[in-house]
């Protein structure tokens, strides 16, 4: 709880006090602890004198703010018109079967996380994903099993 | 400036900047809308007020859209018609349209619009099987109903813009965009004050009071139960409205008669615990200025604020719960009259407590939650058993089929039923600090407060922030610390306008001795359980009426209340006494931000 004040008040101080302050408080927050939670929210409300749920408008509207813990890897699928029609749905369940998780969940070992996300930009090579910061397009279910067993065996190779 | 322009062919010159919705108004051209109320900013988001301009392909929200010169407007072209048609239709599409089953049928902005617009079988898919919408209904003031939202967001502006509360917002986007608290907590956790001020301005059955009509019934139906009512000063000034009268018409002794008519056992008045919480809370007030500035004392509090809105005193808990000790100690009038109903008034009619049934009428729905307070059972009882807004009891007036027209005019019983000017202007912004004033200022000076009529005009009005310097001479030697003194006082409503005031406060810009608080637009009369509409122009009308109802009492100073003077003499015994504090006074709770 201290450190996330800590982590609340230095993130206030880089950004100022401002409600436009809000958003690029929220992505520190996403950045360091991967989500933001409950009590950074109230933290954050107190500390820019608005209201919690204000803050909690704002969180839930950016796809790439998560209200809840995710996993190492947090697998974004466009879902945007393009990608839709690309086949986007092949790729989530192709994604579903191989991390056997559901949309919006996060597998048991904490890894994997999948979710959507709206328009990406990479229209022109959709169907398209982020895996943290990295894009990858022209999207088939087989390259998706083959992104995902790479993931996999770096992972296992590490432990 | 003016700029000309036409409306339906009718010729129409209004100031620059007005809207077409409200050019249309002038020329008395009604143009539907949903998210737009005349007491907030512009949303345009609904687009149900939409119009054609001649030579331009788009059409325009009305609401949203400034007028140009030489405009030429249509409001109900085939395409304005069918584009209406279809916003309606999207609408229903994705709403439980159980309008059977709904407290707001027949009062609902949504049902009216489609019954104008005639929505056949053909519509769009019906999606609310799809959709996981829930209620909220675990608060005692007020009932969240998703699945009759339409997400025009009147109640998040209403919150952030007049409350300055932000308890309600649009949490999520696209379809699964919603009106939520904070984590969609239940109404009942987070910072609401329950005012009302979003149920007041929700187009639909989204928001609503919770309604306790059907106890009421029971009570007045069982056969062993007093149930005694009494009346907030600001119904009488509304009621009427709800029932087919003109805003601004007093219908006191109409309301009297209709309560005698619904089987209630004794009509009687929360003007009589106004006069009495002046009592209480003007002594309360110079206490507090004899221990500051004659003894020094340092424990005690100034300014001191008002405690009778319920809405404010729930978000000075949430929001500035370091300033507790500064509110008076003083219970609302509502909550004094239900302490004194199960206990003084149960002896003097020698009716047992537990046979007696205490119901309020409240232009307020936060006092239904001030009712169920944990504290409010001074009496062994629950002090107040039913709160019931004005637009509740117009329900049960028409349930029992009275044409409130045409009654005749009734007087309040006694006792507990009479009461002053002073306890009537309690529904107005400044009502409570006038009140106040004409006491206190006797009290000191032994001298009527120097004003004509007793009337404290710069109390008055919709102003913001209101303030008053009074300065005290030749005071009677009891008080002769106060001698020169400037009294300072405030008065502000809407909690917006209180959050400046205590922030003023805090920062030590602002130094009053005493500051009236109504979380209400208007005060009370403007309060969240009033008719439907309540707009500035409706408030105005209100008030006009309370200060007329206070020039016409025949005694204007709630001391002078002969039925105060009397419950002291033979209950109370004395102001601030050991039984006030029992009975008349309480206390607060710290709550968090959430
Ligand atoms: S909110 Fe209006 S349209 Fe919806 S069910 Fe209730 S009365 Fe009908
Ligand atoms: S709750 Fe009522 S006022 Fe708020 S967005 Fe929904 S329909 Fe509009
Ligand atoms: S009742 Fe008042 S405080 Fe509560 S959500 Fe509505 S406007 Fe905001
Ligand atoms: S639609 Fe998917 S990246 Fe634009
Ligand atoms: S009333 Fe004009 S857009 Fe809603």
């Amino acid at each position: 709880m201290n450190d996330l004040r800590n982590l609340v008040s230095t993130l206030v101080d880089k950004h100022g006090r401002d409600e436009e302050s809000l958003l690029p408080i929220l992505q520190g927050i996403e950045n360091s602890e991967s989500y933001v939670s409950q009590e950074a929210m109230v933290e954050i409300a107190k500390e820019l004198n608005i209201s919690a749920a204000q803050v909690y408008g704002t969180a839930t509207f950016y796809s790439f703010l998560s209200i809840q813990p995710l996993g190492k890897y947090v697998i974004r699928v466009c879902k945007t018109i393009t990608c839709s029609m690309h086949g986007k749905n092949q790729v989530i369940s192709e994604l579903e079967n191989m991390l056997k998780i559901k949309l919006g969940e996060t597998t048991s070992d904490k890894r994997f996380s999948l979710l959507e996300t709206n328009c990406l930009g990479q229209c022109h090579k959709g169907p398209a994903m982020l895996i943290n910061d990295e894009p990858y397009t022209d999207l088939t279910p087989e390259k998706v099993r083959e992104i995902i067993r790479d993931i996999q065996q770096k992972e296992f190779a590490v432990n | 400036m003016k700029v000309n322009l036409t409306i339906d062919n009718i010729a129409v010159s209004v100031d620059e900047g007005s809207t077409i919705l409200e050019a249309a108004k002038q020329v008395s051209i009604h143009i539907p809308t949903l998210c737009y109320h005349e007491d907030l900013c512009v949303a345009g988001n609904c687009r149900v007020c939409v119009v054609e301009q001649t030579g331009t392909n788009r059409l325009l929200p009305s609401c949203a859209m400034p007028v140009s010169e030489g405009m030429d407007i249509h409001t109900n072209s085939l395409k304005v018609r069918a584009a209406r048609k279809q916003v309606v239709e999207l609408l229903i599409s994705e709403h439980n349209a159980e309008c059977t089953r709904c407290y707001k049928n027949g009062k609902c902005e949504l049902q009216e619009l489609s019954s104008e617009y005639i929505l056949g079988d053909n519509g769009f898919i019906d999606l609310i099987p799809f959709k996981k919408y829930t209620i909220d209904n675990f608060s005692p003031s007020i009932i969240k109903d998703d699945s009759k939202c339409i997400r025009c967001q009147r109640c998040v502006r209403t919150c952030t813009e007049l409350q300055s509360i932000s308890a309600l917002t649009v949490a999520h986007k696209g379809k699964e965009m919603k009106i939520s608290s904070f984590y969609d907590k239940p109404m009942y956790e987070v910072v609401c004050t329950n005012c009302g001020q979003c149920v007041n301005r929700c187009p639909t059955g989204a928001l609503t009071e919770k309604i306790y009509i059907d106890q009421v019934w029971e009570a007045i139906c069982a056969e062993d139960k007093h149930v005694v009512v009494q009346t907030a000063p600001a119904v009488r000034v509304a009621l009427g409205e709800a029932l087919g009268m003109e805003p601004g018409e007093i219908i006191t002794g109409k309301l009297v008669s209709a309560l005698r008519r619904l089987g209630f056992s004794a009509v009687l008045d929360t003007d009589f615990t106004a006069d009495l919480t002046i009592i209480e809370e003007g002594n309360e007030l110079l206490q507090r200025l004899t221990k500051v500035l004659k003894d020094g004392d340092t424990s005690v509090k100034l300014p001191m604020t008002t405690s009778c809105s319920p809405g404010w005193v729930k978000f000075i808990e949430h929001t500035f719960p370091e300033y507790l000790d500064n509110v008076s100690t003083a219970k609302s009038p509502q909550q004094m009259f239900g302490a004194l109903a199960k206990t003084f008034y149960a002896e003097k009619l020698k009716i047992e407590p537990e046979n007696i049934v205490s119901v309020s009428i409240m232009p307020c729905t936060a006092k239904k939650f001030e009712a169920d307070r944990p504290e409010m059972q001074s009496s062994g009882y629950k002090d107040v058993d039913f709160v019931l807004t004005t637009r509740e009891l117009a329900l049960m007036i028409k349930q029992a089929g009275i044409d409130f027209l045409s009654l005749p005019d009734d007087e309040y019983d006694s006792i507990m039923g009479q009461s002053t000017g002073a306890g009537v202007i309690f529904g107005a912004t400044g009502g409570v600090m006038e009140a106040a004033l004409r006491t206190a200022y006797e009290v000191v000076t032994g001298r009527e407060v120097p004003f004509k009529n007793l009337e404290v005009t710069p109390v008055r009005g919709m102003e913001e922030v209101k303030e008053a310097t009074i300065k005290l001479e030749n005071v009677l030697p009891k008080w002769d610390f106060l001698e020169g003194v400037e009294l300072k006082t405030c008065v502000t409503h809407g909690l917006t306008n209180a959050k400046k005031v205590m922030e003023a406060v805090k920062s030590g810009e602002a130094n009053y001795h005493f500051i009236e608080v109504m979380a209400c637009p208007g005060g009370c009369l403007g309060g969240g359980g009033q008719p439907i509409p309540t707009n500035l122009q409706i408030r105005q009308k209100r008030t006009e009426a309370i200060y007329q109802e206070d020039r016409l009492k025949a005694i204007r100073k709630s001391h002078e209340n002969p039925e105060v003077q009397k419950i002291y003499e033979e209950f109370l015994k004395e102001p601030l006494g050991a039984m006030s504090h029992e009975l008349l006074h309480t206390h607060y709770t710290v709550r968090n931000r959430q």
